[in-house]
């Protein structure tokens, strides 16, 4: 009972009052590790900053990469507090290994779209475009994430195509699109917005829409685990869903 | 005179030396799948594998015995202005983080590269997810060892018989068939497997420069890596099997490497 309760009271410094310090939430201080999936990367380092802003003391540090080796090394011992996957399948694996305290709760969407140079010379209009002869096309590999819900909306759409490559996570594959070594590629919409000018986003059909999911929780093995459901209730406040949206991310 | 006990310090440090390398390898033979090993072996994902990697290694050794032999060669007979410059760089393969390589191989045959646009305008040639492209990416990290390894057989070989042969009338060529490389033939030899070795090893260059495409590019360490999230069980035999091909190396180099007196 005393935990939630100093856990109701930390969600409310954390979520309304931005500049409070006083000595009575020196609970909240500590370092913790939080495990996410790569797709995460630009969004969780400023959700980070701002976090450690609002919470003194706090310190975050992050792993990111791709869902399923994350969920690999956590069931393999590796010290997590905090657990974000790229999709539920991956998060499933901790939780059947019961490691997670609670349950996990899903704090972001994420459409898919295709990268393509920028300016589009190839003229990409759809999905059924990547299937054009000469369209040199990469995916992330159908282990990941990305990887899955690209065959997916693939599927939907009636296109079959051979990738030139299944890149290991869906950076990789946006970064040799930016490079020019591909034509396109299907990544997510936030890896369109943090690419900027080095590739152009061509949407995809609603219909053919894949919509990834991301569920996090705190593990059972976190050593502050008052912080650490901090973080997670600051990412679901209406002020970490609002920076989250910044990042191409859609709601829950 | 009785062999002194040596000293508890150094037994210990030893020990947990010994312990720390040797852990990691009980670990794989603990957790492999001994009974279905050779379905796992057989998996079309582990065979595409196997298949790739076998190309690629064997392509890039030749390649390395081909262009590396004359270049040790030269670093070995010819004083050329700039010699130990061109001989740090070219080594510079072995030590670089081979993901350095690989985006600098990108960069240079890439489509958006330096000479990759001349070569697909010249030669049709485009190496971007191609098997050549593994091929060239595990020829770049491998080759610099086979160079060393020859240049200091060529060093240390006694020039005499070069001499010898020149005097009584053979030919530069004839000179270098029938006295020289048979002179360095285990040098060559352990160039060759070493090279071979780092080849079939390479990952960072080859999924940097060449991706990842199951029976094209994707070569035994990229299949390991991408079982590991799949199917566990055909990582860990496709490791065990890695594994046992380098300690075959290191038998067969066992009498240039591993016994120093």
């Amino acid at each position: 009972m005393s935990r939630l309760f100093v856990l109701a009271c930390l969600s409310l410094v954390v979520g309304c009052t931005p500049s409070l310090g006083r000595p009575g939430e020196a609970s909240a201080a500590g370092a913790i590790t939080v495990f996410a999936a790569s797709s995460l990367t630009d969004a969780f380092t400023k959700a980070g900053a701002v976090f450690e802003g609002r919470v003194p003391g706090a310190d975050i540090t992050f792993n990111f990469g791709s869902s399923s080796t994350l969920a690999t090394q956590i069931t393999n011992g590796a010290p997590a507090d905090v657990f974000a996957s790229a999709d539920e399948p991956n998060m499933q694996k901790v939780v059947d290994a019961e490691l997670v305290d609670g349950s996990p709760s899903v704090f972001a969407g994420n459409h898919l779209e295709i990268a393509v140079a920028p300016g589009n010379p190839k003229r990409i209009a759809a999905l059924a475009d990547l299937a054009r002869p000469g369209i040199i096309v990469i995916l992330a590999a159908p282990t990941v994430p990305a990887g899955r819900y690209a065959l997916e909306s693939l599927n939907k759409a009636g296109v079959s195509l051979s990738p030139a490559s299944q890149e290991i996570d869906v950076r990789a594959v946006l970064n040799k699109v930016a490079l020019g070594e591909a034509d396109a590629g299907i990544v997510y919409v936030t890896d369109v917005v943090s690419a900027g000018t080095r590739v152009t986003g061509v949407a995809i059909q609603e219909r053919y829409q894949v919509i990834g999911r991301y569920p996090i929780a705190v593990t059972r093995s976190a050593t502050k685990p008052t912080l650490a459901h901090a973080f997670v209730d600051y990412l679901l406040s209406s002020d970490g869903q609002q920076l989250l949206a910044g990042f191409g991310f859609s709601r829950p | 005179m009785t062999p002194e006990r040596p000293p508890l310090p150094v037994i210990i440090a030893a020990a947990v030396a010994i312990a720390f390398f040797l852990i990691p390898i009980a670990g794989l033979i603990a957790r492999a799948p001994w009974a279905t090993a050779v379905e796992e072996l057989t998996r079309p994902e582990a065979l595409a594998a196997l298949r790739v990697s076998f190309v690629v290694s064997v392509a890039s050794t030749i390649l390395a015995v081909f262009f590396g032999v004359p270049l040790a060669w030269l670093y070995a007979r010819v004083a050329f202005p700039g010699r130990d410059v061109v001989r740090a760089l070219t080594t510079l393969p072995m030590i670089l983080p081979p993901v350095v390589g690989g985006v600098a191989l990108l960069f240079a045959f890439g489509r958006a590269g330096l000479i990759g646009p001349v070569l697909d305008g010249l030669f049709g040639i485009r190496l971007s997810f191609t098997t050549l492209a593994a091929v060239l990416a595990a020829f770049f990290v491998s080759a610099p060892f086979l160079v060393l390894t020859v240049e200091a057989g060529l060093r240390s070989m006694d020039r005499r018989f070069e001499e010898a042969a020149r005097t009584l009338g053979a030919g530069r060529w004839l000179v270098f068939r029938d006295v020289t490389l048979p002179l360095i033939g285990p040098s060559l030899f352990a160039g060759a497997v070493l090279a071979w070795a780092r080849g079939l090893g390479e990952f960072g260059a080859t999924i940097t420069f060449a991706g990842n495409l199951p029976g094209v590019t994707q070569t035994l360490p990229l299949a390991v890596l991408v079982a590991l999230e799949s199917r566990p069980e055909v990582a860990l035999m496709l490791s065990l099997l890695l594994l046992a091909i380098s300690a075959v190396v290191l038998v067969a180099l066992r009498d240039r490497y591993l016994r120093l007196a």
